[in-house]
């Protein structure tokens, strides 16, 4: 469609390949993707119980997988989707609710939502990593 | 303020409000509940860090743990499938977004439903 004949004088939006996102619009990203991943632990999670009343040999091959280093590394992706995406939702609901929404209140709370994420992530790796 | 809708979509109305204000507020609804769900199952999963099988096995079958094991599963995979609805919508269209959610939805029943009779297989024995 030409410039000319554009229905109206709506906005053009960013071009992706030159325009850098702001933090707000890459957590926005985030949330889905956590979104995703977590629903796929939320199908792990119900495996582990199916596995932990199918018996011992049963969970040990899926308690195998799990202390692997691939298996570590997985988990600690998990844990930090969750908290992410437990920040950014409980945002979420302020937005529904009407709170939150100025630029800078937005950016700020972008960055307290990462921060929380990250330093939850941190400690139960740390807590965890003692128990074992 | 100005109008920036193209005429058509002036033309189509203004919007649609069938089935998609239950789904909006049955996703807040369920993150809600999940809120204080997912932290006590964060927290209990790092406790459990290193626990062997007959423990592991204690603690899913407590009473206590049974019913917040089941609401966690079933409300987390409640919400999760409504998510991905959303996700597929945006994505994709006709025969592949059909087929997609269909998909979705059984493997969310089938997994929550296993995982429920699992749990109280172990604390009811048997
Ligand atoms: C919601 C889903 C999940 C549940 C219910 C779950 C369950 C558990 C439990 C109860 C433990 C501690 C028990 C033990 O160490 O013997 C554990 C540890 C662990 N899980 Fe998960 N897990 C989940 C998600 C994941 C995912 C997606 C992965 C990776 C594929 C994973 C990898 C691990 C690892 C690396 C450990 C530490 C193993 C160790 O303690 O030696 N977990 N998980
Ligand atoms: C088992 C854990 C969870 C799973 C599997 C999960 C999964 C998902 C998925 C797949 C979406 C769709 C993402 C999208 O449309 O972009 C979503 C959206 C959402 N989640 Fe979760 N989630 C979980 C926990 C939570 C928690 C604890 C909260 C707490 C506040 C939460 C709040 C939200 C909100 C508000 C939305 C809607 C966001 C929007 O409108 O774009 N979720 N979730």
């Amino acid at each position: 469609m030409s410039v000319a004949n554009r229905p109206s004088n709506r906005p053009l939006s960013p071009h992706l390949q030159v325009y850098r996102l702001p933090l707000t619009a890459n957590l926005s990203i985030l949330h889905r993707a956590t979104g995703v991943a977590l629903a796929v632990g939320a199908l792990y999670l119900a495996t582990w119980v199916i596995y932990a009343a199918s018996g011992p040999r049963g969970y040990a091959v899926f308690q195998s997988f799990n202390s692997s280093i691939l298996g570590r590394i997985v988990l600690g992706g998990w844990l930090f989707s969750l908290f992410f995406h437990l920040c950014n939702g409980i945002r979420h609901l302020f937005w529904d609710a009407g709170y939150g929404f100025e630029l800078k209140d937005a950016s700020r709370n972008s960055w307290i939502v990462v921060i929380v994420a990250l330093v939850a992530t941190a400690v139960s790796w740390i807590v965890g990593l003692r128990l074992v | 303020m100005v109008d920036r809708r193209t005429p058509l979509a002036r033309a189509r109305g203004l919007g649609s409000a069938k089935a998609g204000l239950g789904h909006w507020w049955a996703q807040r609804l369920t993150a809600v509940a999940l809120i204080p769900l997912v932290v006590w199952f964060a927290i209990s999963l790092v406790m459990l860090s290193g626990a062997d099988y007959a423990t592991v096995r204690a603690w899913i079958g407590s009473p206590l743990v049974m019913v917040l094991l089941i609401l966690t599963i079933g409300v987390g995979l409640h919400h999760a499938q409504l998510g991905v609805q959303v996700v597929v919508e945006d994505y994709t269209d006709g025969a592949w977004r059909l087929s997609l959610i269909v998909l979705v939805k059984f493997i969310a029943v089938l997994f929550g439903l296993s995982a429920i009779v699992a749990i109280l297989r172990i604390g009811f024995g048997g």
